[in-house]
């Protein structure tokens, strides 16, 4: 067998593209029957709950312990320049602008998103989307529809609290535990962070709460129709997700600046 | 009730259906019978609407499905209950939401009704009191059971079931060929079956199709079918290894392919 | 199909993140949630030199605004400042850019004068005092003949 490259690049080329293609369809229409009627109300409740409610704690201490460390780093890196007053801002703009948004989708997509790909996977090696099919329920408007959705409301939520812990968690450090003047450390910061930067943490959040669902959720729909399948599936959607967080991210971030 | 005419389906190469014209009668049980690639569940996934097909028709009720719109399609299938090979229960939800969520979804019968309704649908399979048990509780007959029940809360004109019998116990598989005629006889439920396993279909059936790599070579009666002349339909139902079904796929002759291998 | 404690559970983190959201904007962000509290003021600077928005404004070093926007004015620049309702600013004010600490922000410092008649929404500072830039400053002792 003769391995000629260049058809070889192009056909991987082109499946790529048709990958693209074909999940950006997927997306457009379980974003589209979410707004159509009937609404399930119930099912995007219980999606709220697994991706939203299930995630607090997880969020809550990564948050927690990313704004202690800002803290101690941003301390002794301060301190150098006696500027240890800049602490508040330093902890709340790193926070608010890259890693709250970032840092907590990435959590959620360890914790949900393998969920979603292996759940959407072992609904279509046991046919349950043909049997939604035979029971006259479209099976993308109630499985993965509510997902999507649940998942651009859910982050927003889930970074908010993320920041707000995370500022506490460098209060606590840079204020309770080293010594920086407490007036100082909320004034500074009121005073650095503006609506931009909420707003662009807030944007971010978004974009990273559709990538969550959307990509496990079309992994797990096109997977192979195999254990092996799923578990690839799986995998490949954690892998992929993160990294489309962080490149969207930069995409993001180079925008709103 | 439905009638399927110059049916056409391929996958790359392989005919799946080719051409096929066949029609399954109000009321009556009638199993699709094959060999592993032979069409036969392609087929019932083109009758189901789940598969579009190249080319042909079939009429359901008096309306093509190849042409229907999604909407239409959708008002059929409140007709129609399906059995999977699998069962293809909601692993996330229990027996009792399992039976109930067709109910849940499509009607707005209140909570008591819908219990009572799930009760009775339990009965008839025999499996009243695994209400609140998850479907990874049960065995693989059982589940078929479950399936059976949930297909039929909607009290359908017509079932379809997938391999009914595959992968169960001599008794399990009694059992759903029992419920299967039950359901036929007492509510006049029409049946598709498909399914490889002979001595079972020949009990339960009324008509039989037979289909042969997406031809379908005979068609008739239990008796009809026994008394075949046709060598294949023969070999197939005495499940013989020689005969003029050849037990692998490829046209190459054996040693050419050999000496090749040695070039 | 689902019960009380679906509900339960999503209407916390609901709570949770709307409360999360709405500290974050109105007291980081400053969105004002009941109406605007503040009037505007703008003033015209030779140069602003790393004055950016939502820097602080201070009469006697007490924050009493922030800069809102900053834009070009026949080469001067124009600075838009909003200040807090109740903040008496006298039409002779002096407005001028300074430097906290070393590295410090940048801050509109306003000087107020004697002057009997107040600034009201949308008036104009006449007096400024442009930021002092340490390298001008440097440059000029090198340079000077």
């Amino acid at each position: 067998m003769s391995f000629d490259i260049p058809a070889l690049i192009g056909r991987s080329t082109l499946n790529r593209i048709q990958v693209l293609g074909q999940s950006t369809i997927f997306l457009v229409i379980a974003f589209i029957q979410a707004f159509l009627p009937p609404f399930r109300f119930i099912r995007l409740l219980k999606e709220i709950e697994f991706i939203g409610s299930r995630s607090i704690l997880i969020v809550a201490v990564t948050g927690l312990f990313t704004g202690m460390v800002l803290g101690l780093q941003g301390y002794h890196t301060l301190t150098q320049f006696g500027a240890e007053a800049l602490l508040g801002s330093a902890v709340a703009l790193s926070i608010i602008r890259e890693l709250g948004p970032v840092l907590c989708a990435l959590m959620v997509t360890g914790r949900a998103g393998s969920a979603i790909a292996a759940q959407i996977g072992i609904m279509k090696i046991t046919d349950q989307f043909p049997a939604l099919e035979m029971m006259a329920i479209d099976p993308v408007k109630y499985v993965i529809s509510p997902k999507i959705i649940a998942g651009i409301i859910s982050l927003p939520l889930l970074t908010a609290v993320f920041d707000v812990i995370g500022i506490m968690g460098g209060y606590l450090v840079g204020v309770k535990l080293l010594g920086v003047n407490e007036g100082a450390y909320f004034g500074k910061m009121v005073s650095a962070v503006t609506f931009t930067d909420i707003y662009g943490g807030i944007l971010k959040s978004l974009s990273f709460g559709l990538l969550i669902a959307w990509i496990p959720s079309y992994m797990g729909f096109m997977a192979e129709p195999t254990t092996e399948g799923v578990s690839t599936a799986t995998t490949n959607a954690v892998v992929l997700t993160s990294l489309s967080i962080l490149i969207v991210d930069y995409i993001l971030t180079s925008l709103l600046l | 009730m439905i009638r399927v005419e110059n049916l056409v389906k391929k996958y790359g190469n392989t005919v799946a259906s080719n051409r096929l014209n066949c029609r399954f009668e109000q009321g009556k049980v009638t199993v699709i019978l094959g060999g592993s690639g032979s069409g036969k569940s392609t087929l019932l996934r083109q009758i189901t609407g789940l598969e579009r097909p190249d080319s042909g028709s079939i009429y359901f009720d008096g309306m093509d499905l190849t042409l229907a719109s999604k909407k239409k399609l959708y008002v059929k299938r409140k007709k129609m209950g399906m059995l999977f090979q699998g069962s293809a229960l909601f692993n996330y939800l229990n027996i009792f939401e399992n039976i109930a969520f067709p109910l849940r979804e499509h009607t707005k019968i209140a909570e008591s009704v819908i219990k009572t309704i799930v009760t009775m649908k339990l009965e008839m399979v025999g499996l009243r009191g695994t209400e609140k048990l998850m479907p990874s509780q049960l065995s693989g007959g059982m589940m078929k059971r479950v399936g059976l029940a949930r297909a039929i809360v909607m009290d359908p004109k017509i079932i379809f079931y997938d391999e009914p019998t595959s992968g169960l116990d001599p008794i399990s598989t009694g059992v759903i060929g029992k419920l299967i005629m039950d359901l036929n006889s007492k509510l006049n439920i029409t049946s598709v079956v498909v399914s490889h396993d002979i001595k079972s279909s020949f009990r339960i059936a009324d008509k039989i199709i037979i289909l042969f790599y997406g031809d379908i070579i005979a068609e008739g009666s239990v008796d009809e079918i026994r008394n075949s002349e046709d060598l294949r339909v023969k070999q197939f139902i005495n499940g013989e290894p020689e005969g003029p079904i050849p037990f692998n796929r490829t046209d190459k002759n054996y040693l050419d392919e050999l000496l090749m291998e040695q070039e | 199909m689902y019960g009380k404690k679906t509900e339960i559970s999503v209407g916390l983190f609901m709570i949770l993140g709307m409360a999360c959201l709405v500290y974050l904007s109105v007291n980081l962000g400053s969105v004002e949630l009941f109406g605007s509290d503040a009037y505007t003021i703008t003033a015209r600077f030779g140069s602003i030199e790393g004055l950016e928005p939502g820097a602080s404004v201070e009469i006697a070093g007490v924050p009493v605004g922030k800069v809102k926007q900053i834009s070009l004015d026949e080469d001067n620049a124009l600075v838009k400042m909003e200040i807090k309702k109740g903040t008496k600013i006298s039409d002779d004010t002096i407005a001028s850019i300074r430097t906290k600490g070393m590295i410090g922000d940048k801050f509109v410092k306003l000087s107020p004068g004697g002057s009997e008649d107040l600034l009201e929404d949308s008036d104009s500072l006449m007096d400024t005092e442009s930021a002092i830039s340490l390298e001008e400053l440097i440059s000029k002792y090198i340079f000077q003949k």
